[in-house]
């Protein structure tokens, strides 16, 4: 492996509030191949607000900073908005939460699968609709020609983060950021889901930064995990690894995860003082 | 002493009524001083209140006397804002007529607020069929053109301004009636309600007592939103000539009056106009602070 | 204010209406049953209401039809035949079928039917209102879309107080500095009328809209002379139209921009111009409709207060001559189109709404 994919040192995302400044992410670094790395954390840990300062998202008055935000090679810091857009999509891109509100509802799927496209490739008609169709396919819907014309609201909450993810994966990026890609979804499409985002990210080789609260999930699906809490990453390790984490936070965690195979009269719940008087 | 009263105000857990409600208001006080036009606002309802209460000391001549040699005077050092075409100066006239002006939206406000409220919150409360004949009722005023229905009913009634009174007052209240009967839907299944229901309070009670009380911010947002257009249809029915009559000095009564001087002596008719744009955009910007205050989700769309 | 057609109708923001599943048909005929009846209702209620004006009315309508020093036996034999002896209920079913049949009473001030009085005034009203709205939706729609882009800025600060304006300027007194300034002052603009005073008349009216009616005649003179007369009312309607929509605008675009899918396009790459106006404004199209509907109803409605300062001979027009003069069949009358139509607009602008959103197809 030579250049990392994407080199991030001392992120910091600052919201001002009437209070002073509020930063949300707090010095996060990390340094990602062409792997699969999961970042993990509650709600409220900084862990979506790292995914979005990539693509340089953080809506205003949010502010973004950090020493070092390499892309292959690019740095983003000094990127405009205008050389940003030609990075997203193209370059990197995001599957988001929830299909429901992910989606322009009155646009078509195909209409907005064909734009992704269309916003950085010059095509003729035929050709869109072709690789349209067949992008649909490669996301496992069966009727690719019937889909393409339905609303977003006229199918699944499956279907439509399928149509996210093939929307996303249709410029061919060499970055995925997949912000709680499954959360929104029944446990029973799951993992159809993350079969399919893996499949996709295996066949193209792309980097896959894979954002959740649910630790059992990313370290089954992951290369390698980032614990953050309150905007700092607590914990870095390979996923195989985690049972040996050492920060009482991730220790807390592991600890409150139930198993099939146990008798606990209690959960423990996590115990926040051994390190928030840090 | 300051600090101690401050710290007595903001207190996370006040030991009396009083002190919570002194608290709440000073909260919101703090808020609103934040929120640079609700400050103007603020200092121009202050104004107009002040202006009507010292009229007297702030007019430099008398309001209603007539000095025909001193007729349709350009605005100078004697006569601030000019005289109009009976050489009664206008400032003067514009500083009483904030009185007539005050009284209306005051006199409006009184009537039509409450009977909202009450017919909103009952409607809401009892459901059924109660619910349904008034707020169809109120539904048919709604989608009434208001300006046309006040028109018509002062019509009816006969100039004056008591009549206009009446008369915007009957086209005001729907729309209160509706915030009542929401906020009363929101809040009649909670928990302290029947909980006031099981200690054996009366119906009646729990309404007057419980509802209306927490209606009340929502309502006072919404009223102060209204009183700009309370303020225009008076001054409209003032300028068709159906709102106060001669020679008070009500300002759309006055525009109508240099209506006829407007190419020549433009400050009869536009002087009493500014008056009034400045009073509603009062109004309006406190509402808007108002609301951002005490009803953050109704947004923008009220 | 006048123009500030209520906001309750308008603030159904996208995103209520639920997908449709199997039996759409019968719950557009139950959809369609329930509006027509809310329709017929809300009628009802205004001729309730004139109704009742018309009875609160301190002038005696016998005595003005039998004058002051008729004898008792012919006032009362007057009053059976106008039906004023029956009970309230009567008079009121009599009312509406004659309102029904056309009959809304004989005008006082012009001695003419108030029916075909009102049938001459009102396409001079209704052509102002149009012109006004179609100044409200190109400039007010832009500003809206264009302040919620910039929120916070300068432009954006400027738009907002042009909103509020429309809240606090009376429309009398706009309409008057305007024909001060514009027509005397600058002379930019046609004065009072709908045309100079030697075209009066010259065109035959069809339409009764004498913009059609003088390009039917071919006289290309009058048509430009009636636009130049038009300009003034017309942009003082459309200010507090493009008050109101920018306001809306505004509101519903900031609604728009912080939604998900807004953040999947620029994820996508698409240009901010794109993602402004296909991504955050084409889902507010359908509530906009609303709102320009309510904006349209006010300004017919607000036509009331400016066709007296632009002598326009309008519907405006028409109620103040006959408020004036106590003519009491005339102002009901007038109430009562005015009245329809403004609830027809706000009607049919909420239909509308149902019909064109694709999430209630």
């Amino acid at each position: 492996m030579s250049t990392p994919l994407l080199e991030i040192e001392n992120l910091r995302v600052t919201f001002p509030t009437p209070r002073g400044d509020i930063d949300v992410v707090r010095g996060v670094s990390f340094t990602l191949g062409r792997e699969r790395l999961g970042i993990v954390g509650e709600s409220g840990s900084g862990k979506s607000m790292t995914g979005r300062s990539i693509l340089k998202l953080i809506r205003a008055p949010g502010r973004v900073s950090a020493d070092r935000l390499n892309f292959d090679g690019i740095d983003l810091r000094n990127r405009s908005e205008r050389q940003m857009r030609a990075i997203r999509g193209a370059r990197i891109s995001m599957v988001m939460q929830d299909p429901k509100f992910s989606l322009n509802p009155v646009m078509t799927i195909g209409e907005q699968i064909a734009e992704a496209l269309l916003t950085h490739k010059r095509l003729p008609r035929r050709e869109v609709g072709e690789r349209v169709l067949a992008m649909l396919e490669s996301v496992r819907i069966a009727d690719p020609e019937r889909v393409a014309k339905l609303y977003p609201h006229e199918v699944s909450g499956g279907m439509g983060q399928r149509v996210m993810i093939a929307m996303m994966l249709i410029p061919e990026p060499d970055l995925l950021i997949a912000d709680e890609p499954t959360s929104a979804l029944d446990v029973s499409v799951q993992s159809q889901v993350l079969d399919i985002i893996d499949e996709q990210i295996k066949r193209k080789g792309m980097g896959l930064i894979f954002i959740s609260h649910d630790l059992n999930l990313v370290s089954s699906y992951c290369d390698r995990i980032l614990v953050m809490n309150t905007g700092e990453v607590v914990e870095e390790c390979r996923a195989g690894e985690l049972q040996n984490a050492t920060h009482p936070y991730t220790r807390g965690l592991i600890a409150s995860i139930p198993r099939l195979n146990e008798t606990r009269d209690e959960l423990p719940v996590l115990d926040r003082s051994a390190w928030a008087s840090k | 002493m300051a600090t101690s009263l401050r710290a007595w105000l903001v207190d996370d857990s006040p030991s009396s009524r009083l002190q919570a409600r002194l608290g709440r208001a000073w909260r919101i006080a703090g808020a609103l001083s934040r929120n640079p036009l609700a400050v103007v606002g603020t200092v121009i309802i202050l104004a107009l209140v002040l202006t009507a209460i010292f009229a007297p000391l702030l007019a430099t001549h008398d309001p209603l006397k007539q000095d025909l040699t001193q007729r349709l005077l350009a605005p100078s050092a004697a006569n601030w804002m000019g005289t109009d075409e009976l050489g009664r100066d206008i400032w003067s006239r514009v500083v009483y007529g904030a009185r007539i002006t005050l009284v209306i939206v005051t006199m409006v406000a009184v009537l039509a607020a409450p009977a909202g409220l009450i017919i909103g919150a009952l409607a809401g409360y009892f459901g059924g069929w109660p619910d349904r004949i008034l707020m169809g009722i109120t539904d048919i005023f709604l989608s009434l053109p208001k300006l046309i229905l006040a028109l018509a009913l002062v019509a009816a009634l006969g100039p004056g301004i008591e009549n206009a009174v009446i008369a915007i007052a009957i086209t005001t209240w729907p729309g209160y009636a509706r915030i009542a009967r929401a906020e009363t839907l929101t809040f009649k299944n909670s928990e302290f309600i029947a909980a006031i229901r099981l200690q054996g309070a009366s119906s009646l009670r729990v309404v007057l007592g419980h509802v209306l009380p927490l209606c009340t911010s929502s309502m006072i947002v919404r009223v102060t939103l209204d009183m700009a257009g309370i303020i225009l249809t008076a001054a409209g029915l003032g300028f068709i000539g159906l709102g106060a009559q001669p020679p008070l000095p009500e300002w759309g009564a006055m525009i109508a009056r240099g209506r006829s001087f407007i190419l020549d002596q433009w400050w009869v008719a536009t002087m009493p106009g500014f008056a009034i744009i400045v009073v509603s955009l009062g109004f309006c910007f406190l509402g808007d602070g108002l609301r951002d205050v005490l009803d953050p989700k109704s947004g923008e769309q009220h | 204010m006048a123009f500030e057609p209520d906001t309750a109708a308008a603030s159904v923001v996208a995103g209520t209406a639920k997908p449709v599943g199997s039996g759409k048909h019968k719950r557009f005929l139950l959809a369609l049953a329930g509006f027509v009846l809310t329709l017929a209702f809300t009628f009802l209620g205004l001729l309730a209401i004139t109704f009742f004006i018309g009875r609160i009315v301190p002038i005696d309508p016998v005595l003005a039809v039998v004058g002051d020093r008729a004898p008792k036996a012919v006032y009362e034999a007057a009053r059976i035949e106008m039906g004023l002896d029956r009970p309230l209920i009567v008079q009121f079913f009599n009312y509406i079928g004659s309102v029904l049949s056309g009959d809304l009473g004989t005008s006082v001030s012009t001695g003419k039917l108030v029916a075909d009085d009102l049938k001459r005034v009102f396409p001079a009203t209704l052509e102002m209102a149009t012109i006004g709205i179609i100044v409200g939706v190109l400039l007010g729609v832009p500003m809206g879309v264009y302040a919620a882009s910039r929120q916070g800025n300068l432009v954006d600060q400027a738009i907002r107080v042009v909103g509020l304006l429309g809240y606090a300027v009376p429309a009398f007194w706009l309409g008057l500095v305007g024909l001060a300034v514009f027509y005397a002052r600058l002379k930019w603009v046609g004065g009072p009328g709908r045309v100079d005073i030697f075209y009066d008349g010259l065109v035959q009216p069809v339409t009764g809209l004498i913009l059609i009616d003088s390009l039917i005649a071919g006289e290309r003179d009058i048509f430009f002379n009636a636009l130049w007369h038009l300009a003034l009312p017309a942009s003082v309607l459309g200010f507090f139209s493009l008050a109101y929509i920018a306001r809306m605008t505004r509101s519903f675009m900031l609604d728009q921009l912080a939604q998900e899918y807004v953040t999947t396009a620029r994820v996508k790459g698409v240009p901010e111009r794109l993602v402004i106006w296909r991504h955050a404004f084409r889902p507010i199209l359908v509530p906009l409709i609303t709102v320009i509907g309510l904006s349209y109803a006010g300004l017919l409605e607000g036509s009331v207060m400016i066709e007296t300062i632009f002598s326009w001979p309008g519907i405006g027009n028409y109620l103040t001559t006959a408020l004036l003069n106590a003519d009491m069949n005339a102002v009901l009358g007038s109430t009562l189109v005015i009245g329809a139509v403004f609830i027809g607009i706000n009607k049919l602008s909420d239909v509308l709404y149902r019909v064109l959103d694709p999430r209630a197809r």
